[in-house]
C-alpha cells in the first residue's frame, strides 16, 4: 500500500482545492496534444486538431480536458486505495478506449507543467514531488487492468 | 528523435533570449526539483557534502548544466558535432544513464513554466522539448 506523509496528503488536497478545473483541464489536454501529437490518435472525432491554435481553441478538447481532470477527484478523495478506485476506469481505458498506458505519463507530465505555471512560487520542489508521486500512483493504477 | 525545423530553432532562440539571464537560477531550481522528485538521481552526487536546495554545490552545478544548454543553443545547427566533447565526458567519465536526461529535461520544463508561464505556451513547449531531446541524443552519441 502507498504510504503518504501528512505533508503529501495536505499538498494534494490543497492543490486540487485551488486549481480552476475549467482552465487547468483544457490547458493540460491541449498541451498534451500539441507536445505529443501522436496522442491525437485517440481523438479522431474531435474535429480540427491541425495546429496548436486549433487544438487550444477546440471546444471538444476543452470539455474533455475538464472531464479528465475531474477523473482525478476520486483519487484525491481515496488516497489510501487509489488502486481499487481506478479498477473500472483501467478496464475502460484498456478494453474500450485502447489507450497505450505510456500516454498516461505524458498527460501527467503536461498537468505538472500547467500546474507549475499556475501556482508560481507555491509550487516548490517538495510540492512537485508530492504531486508527481500522487500522479504516478494514479498512472500505475490506470495501467493495472491491462492484459 | 526528431530533427529541429527552422521554426523550432527560431522558437528556441527566442525563448532562450528571454530566459538566459535567469539561467543560473533555472539550473539550480531544476536540479533541486530533480533530487526531490526523483531521489534516485542523487546517486550521481553522493560525493557532494550538501545536496539541499539552495546549497553551494547545487547552485554551482545548476549553473554548469545551464552553461551546457547555452552552448547547445549556440551550436543548434550541429548539436552532435558541437556537443561531442560533452558527450565524451558524460559517456566515459560521468557515465550518467541517458534515461536521466529526459528526467532533467522535464524538470527544466517545469521550472521554465513556473517562472515564465506566459512565455511557455504549448507551441514553445513542444519546440523546446524537441530541442532538449535532441541535446540528450547528442549527449548520448558517444555512449556506445
Amino acid at each position: 500500500m502507498v504510504e503518504w506523509t501528512d505533508f503529501e496528503r495536505a499538498t494534494i488536497q490543497d492543490i486540487f482545492s485551488k486549481i480552476d478545473y475549467d482552465i487547468v483541464g483544457p490547458a493540460t489536454l491541449a498541451r498534451c496534444l500539441v507536445v505529443y501529437p501522436w496522442c491525437q490518435r485517440y481523438f479522431g472525432n474531435f474535429g480540427n486538431l491541425y495546429n496548436a491554435a486549433a487544438i487550444s481553441s477546440n471546444p471538444m478538447v476543452a470539455k474533455h480536458g475538464t472531464i479528465i481532470l475531474h477523473g482525478l477527484d476520486r483519487a484525491v478523495k481515496n488516497m489510501d486505495d487509489i488502486k481499487n478506485t481506478y479498477a473500472e476506469l483501467s478496464v475502460l481505458h484498456s478494453e474500450k478506449l485502447h489507450v497505450d498506458p505510456d500516454n498516461f505519463k505524458l498527460l501527467t507530465d503536461c498537468l505538472t507543467i500547467v500546474v507549475a505555471g499556475q501556482m508560481g512560487k507555491a509550487f516548490t520542489g517538495e510540492v512537485q514531488a508530492a504531486f508527481q508521486k500522487f500522479l504516478a500512483v494514479v498512472v500505475t493504477s490506470l495501467g493495472r487492468q491491462y492484459h | 528523435m526528431t530533427s529541429l525545423t527552422d521554426k523550432d530553432k527560431a522558437t528556441v532562440k527566442a525563448l532562450w533570449a528571454k530566459i538566459s539571464k535567469s539561467a543560473d537560477v533555472i539550473g539550480a531550481d531544476a536540479l533541486a526539483r530533480m533530487f526531490a522528485v526523483y531521489p534516485q538521481t542523487k546517486t550521481y552526487f553522493s560525493h557532494w557534502p550538501d545536496m539541499s536546495p539552495g546549497s553551494g554545490p547545487v547552485k554551482a552545478h545548476g549553473k554548469k548544466v545551464m552553461g551546457g544548454v547555452a552552448d547547445a543553443v549556440a551550436c543548434i545547427d550541429d548539436l552532435t558535432g558541437g556537443l561531442q566533447a560533452k558527450s565524451e565526458l558524460h559517456a566515459f567519465k560521468l557515465r550518467v544513464d541517458p534515461a536521466n536526461f529526459k528526467t532533467l529535461s522535464h524538470c527544466i520544463n517545469v521550472v521554465i513554466s513556473n517562472m515564465f508561464p506566459k512565455d511557455f505556451t504549448p507551441e514553445v513547449h513542444v519546440a523546446f522539448d524537441k530541442f532538449l531531446a535532441s541535446v540528450s541524443l547528442a549527449l548520448s552519441d558517444k555512449y556506445r
